[in-house]
């Protein structure tokens, strides 16, 4: 079960806001943990593609969150830009067992650069 | 899955929009199929004078492609009539027998051209100008030379004379009236069109009218009815090779009408597009909505909106018609026209004319608005001026530079006035603020088929920010689109979540105690779950005006700065702006901001323009702390980072000045007092100077207040940023409590009535200063409520939220959730 062993507790749902977000530091930057209206939780690199801004400052509704730099709208379940924009940041796995949150890291074990973001569709 | 069949006969703009727009609210809700007269996919039909004129390719104007009906399942039947409808079956026929069955239907047939009904009409040589087929006929011609003959000298005509003049033929046009383009234009407007046109070697005949055409195998001429020819030269006749008719179009109900569907000018359709009968649709020009049919694309795509909104199932969107405006491009030449420009009993008209430069700018007032208008050579400020009139803004405070336009006053961030886009390079750039050039604007609008100023918006960043270029990207869009463009509606919703206005949600709120953002959306029929980035912070400001004491602040739909009370930075650190009580300082005071900025090692201490003290780059989880050791001193928030009000600047006054009239610092910190903590729709600047000097700059202020002799002068309206306003004067008075009570009473008037994220200075344009004046100056009565109103939303927003954090309330918006050390990564 080393797959396990990677997930990291967070802490309790209930410390991320609904419709808001929580800053994770971690070794590789701070990450973005965001909570849904519907209590699902997504977890992005906390800079937007565009100019790096703090997306977890940002304005979250449905799966979005508008970054507060210069309102790029940026996919909680993609990481990708919407609209017209084009740019990603870099997405990591996050799941709730027994009310806490649990991440796990996406660029693990040094393979590759650490900003290298994983997109759906290379745009 | 067994679809619903959908048929749209018209391969049309209006047609094919529809679609487009259908396929974005329910993409798979039907099997599509398109029935179109002509040989060829969707193409912008508004760009054939260019192709005629040779700027242009077939291939450049073609809109969707054939890959774009494959892309979305669209079987497209291109150059197949249809010829029946059974509406009992549920059928549509082509005329060599192709059949489909639908279970909706949307007409869209476009215009026939209208063939005036004069002998040897039908004679070859004699073209219409509306379709690709029709261009190809008129390049042939031309391509053999002679001599042009242009029956109508309407926007349409003027277009095909041009195209076939710079293709080499000899082109006269012949027009009824003796003004050409007399539905958009003035005479005198039209006198100067038709001299650049003679300038550029194209004949007029004008008041004349058609008897005949003449000719046996092919047209050789043209021949007037004699009550009208006013003998010059040959008189009554004209020769030619080619003659061009271009008297106007009608709408197209051929089918409709064989279908029993009710007919008059154009296809009747409701407001939601439905013809009598409701399965079948009607959009573009083939339509009679409310006894007016459109020719022009944005009343065609509004329809499209709405049309597809009901397909969908949505049912919210209602067409209730359009106002139009043409800003058209005539070979070159700037013309702006909308309204009413011809004026009469009861209007009054305010002229400008510059012969020399080629200018000619009229306005029609009526009751000091704007009902119409005709701008010739200088277009740039038409989409102002059209604005002001859909709005029906009160233009008296502007008559005087009005025809000098928006941009008289020096907008920042775009160099001088510029007239004509057209003749700007590629490198110039338009937007200061995301610095996009002209090229790039014209590049996207072509290769991303953009018709919209949104459009430009998100695809170029253009006027995005400021806006203060909106106007030059709206000329952008007019040249480059062709004749017309979408203008940005009238009555905007107020995000893409609703279709209500900013005025409607704010009314609902009040009428039907709406006292959440949940409430509001649930009653108001919000399109998306939870609203956006932009819907939300409106909501939350819309619900504190409604409900002071009594709506909970909801910090998830606030803009961050103003959860964390403090300004973002580019790196995402914050930074820290204290009150200081119209700018009087102490060294006590000083002595804490310097230990506060050397405990928290803040990199950058600035005095900010407002007389205040900027503590720039602080980290989010040091903001508690610093506003702890501020608080100790007596600090509170300055409210820096908010639609709020700002700061109170002012001169020292009659305390020092030798020139002082009045005590301008004490009546500064009185106001600072009375009105820190509220939250406004934008935000507020205000100033006090102790005399007309004014070194407190209180005239570009939001309330600006100047000392006289005799008391003190109230100024409003003014702003010093993005586009320079200089206040208008409110009026005077004697007492420093007056001053407060005014001041009470026009930020409430302006809570009140402002849209969300509207400047005083914008809002007083729209409103008009005869509005505020009426209701603060004139109206005794109303001003005491305006600033009981205001006094008793303070009771409830006068509490320091910085102290408030200090001691804890939101704690973990300035902690992070958890810190991962590095060796619990690695494992």
């Amino acid at each position: 079960m080393t797959v396990k062993e990677n997930w990291i507790e967070i802490g309790p749902l209930q410390d991320i806001p609904r419709l808001g977000a929580r800053v994770v530091r971690t070794p590789q930057g701070d990450i973005a943990v965001f909570r849904a209206a519907d209590d699902a939780v997504f977890a992005l690199d906390d800079r937007c593609p565009h100019k790096g801004g703090p997306l977890s400052q940002g304005i979250v509704y449905d799966r979005r969150v508008a970054c507060p730099l210069h309102n790029w709208v940026i996919s909680l379940e993609s990481g990708e830009a919407t609209g017209a924009d084009r740019g990603c940041t870099r997405r990591h796995e996050v799941k709730i067992e027994n009310g806490r949150i649990l991440l796990r890291l996406a660029a693990a074990h040094g393979a590759g650069p650490a900003a290298e973001p994983r997109c759906a569709s290379a745009r | 899955m067994n679809r619903e069949k959908l048929v749209l006969v018209g391969n049309g703009m209006a047609g094919v929009r529809t679609l487009e727009e259908l396929l974005k609210l329910a993409p798979d809700k039907y099997d599509v199929t398109v029935f179109g007269a002509e040989p060829h996919p969707n193409y912008n039909r508004i760009l054939l004078s260019p192709v005629l004129a040779g700027e242009k390719t077939v291939d450049q104007i073609i809109l969707n492609d054939e890959a774009w009906y494959d892309g979305h399942g669209i079987t497209l039947h291109k150059g197949r009539m249809v010829t029946r409808i059974d509406r009992r079956q549920r059928r549509v026929r082509t005329a060599d027998g192709l059949e489909a069955a639908y279970d909706r239907l949307i007409l869209a047939t476009g215009s026939h051209p209208f063939m005036l009904p004069v002998p040897g009409r039908d004679l070859p040589g004699v073209v219409t100008f509306r379709d690709i087929h029709d261009v190809d006929r008129m390049l042939a011609a031309a391509a053999r030379g002679g001599r042009a003959v242009v029956i109508g000298g309407g926007l349409l005509g003027l277009e095909a004379a041009s195209g076939l003049s710079k293709r080499g033929m000899d082109v006269t046009v012949v027009h009824l009236l003796e003004t050409l383009m007399e539905r958009q234009l003035d005479a005198a407007a039209a006198a100067l069109l038709k001299q650049s046109l003679e300038a550029r070697g194209i004949k007029f005949l004008t008041g004349r009218e058609t008897q005949a055409i003449l000719g046996d195998d092919h047209v050789r001429g043209v021949r007037f009815k004699p009550a009208l020819s006013k003998v010059e030269g040959d008189g009554g006749e004209v020769a030619a090779d080619l003659v061009v008719m271009a008297v106007g179009i009608k709408p197209n109900i051929d089918l409709a009408k064989s279908a029993g569907l009710y007919c008059e000018r154009g296809v009747i359709v409701n407001d939601t597009m439905q013809t009598y009968d409701p399965r079948i649709y009607a959009v573009g020009e083939c339509v009679q909505h409310r006894g007016r049919s459109y020719g022009l694309v944005a009343p065609l795509f509004e329809q499209a909106r709405v049309c597809a909104n009901h397909l969908a199932e949505l049912g919210f969107a209602r067409y209730g018609g359009s106002v139009t405006s043409t800003k058209l491009k005539v070979t070159g030449i700037d013309l702006f026209s909308a309204g009413d420009f011809q004026g009469g009993a009861g209007t009054e008209e305010i002229v400008l004319k510059d012969a020399t430069r080629g200018v000619y700018k009229k306005l029609v007032l009526k009751d000091n608005r704007i009902v119409g208008g005709v701008l010739y050579g200088d277009t740039v400020d038409g989409s102002w001026y059209f604005q002001l009139m859909k709005d029906g803004t009160d233009v008296a405070h502007l008559r005087d530079h009005l025809l000098f336009g928006q941009a008289h006053l020096g907008d920042s961030g775009h160099g001088e006035k510029v007239s004509q886009v057209a003749a700007m390079p590629d490198h110039a750039e338009i937007c200061g603020c995301n610095g996009v050039c002209k090229g790039a604007i014209v590049r996207a609008i072509i290769d991303r088929k953009l018709f919209t100023l949104d459009e430009v918006r998100a695809h170029t960043k253009a006027s995005s920010s400021c806006g203060s270029c909106t106007g030059l990207v709206e000329e952008l869009l007019a040249s480059t689109v062709g004749a017309d463009y979408t203008q940005t509606p009238k009555t905007r919703p107020l995000c893409p979540c609703t279709h209500y206005t900013h005025e409607e949600v704010r009314r609902a709120i009040l009428d039907n105690e709406l006292k959440t953002i949940p409430a509001v959306r649930a009653f108001m029929e919000w399109k998306t779950p939870d609203g956006c980035h932009i819907c939300r912070p409106a909501l939350n400001y819309y619900l504190i005006c409604a409900w002071p004491g009594e709506y909970a602040d909801d910090a998830q739909s606030r803009f961050i700065n103003e959860r964390a009370h403090a300004n973002i930075q580019k790196d995402g650190t914050y930074s820290v702006v204290p009150r200081i009580w119209g700018g009087i300082t102490s060294p006590q005071q000083l002595r804490a901001i310097a230990d506060v900025a050397e405990k928290y090692r803040v990199p950058t201490v600035k005095i900010t323009g407002g007389q205040r003290i900027d503590l720039l780059g602080v980290k989010k989880e040091d903001l508690p702390k610093v506003w702890g050791d501020l608080a100790e001193a007596g600090f509170v928030s300055g409210h820096a980072y908010g639609k709020a009000l700002r700061t109170v600047k002012t001169c020292v006054g009659s305390e020092w000045c030798r020139f002082g009239t009045q005590d301008s610092t004490t009546m500064g910190i009185r106001l600072e007092k009375m009105t820190w903590g509220a939250w406004t729709p934008h935000k507020v600047k205000m100033a006090v100077s102790g005399c007309p000097r004014n070194c407190a700059e209180a005239t570009i202020k939001d309330f600006g207040v100047v000392a006289v002799d005799s008391g003190w002068e109230l100024h409003v309206g003014g702003n010093g940023g993005v586009k320079v306003r200089a206040t208008d004067l409110l009026c005077k008075v004697e007492t420093m409590e007056e001053v407060e009570e005014y001041c009470a009473a026009f930020l409430q008037l302006y809570r009140e009535d402002a849209r969300y994220l509207e400047r005083t200075a914008p809002w007083i344009e729209r409103v008009g200063l005869e509005f505020v004046r009426k209701s603060i100056v004139d109206d005794e009565e109303n001003r005491r409520r305006l600033a009981a109103r205001f006094r008793d939303s303070q009771q409830h927003a006068q509490k320091d939220p910085w102290a408030e954090r200090a001691a804890g309330v939101q704690r973990q918006e300035f902690a992070p959730l958890k810190t991962v050390p590095a060796v619990r990564a690695v494992a």
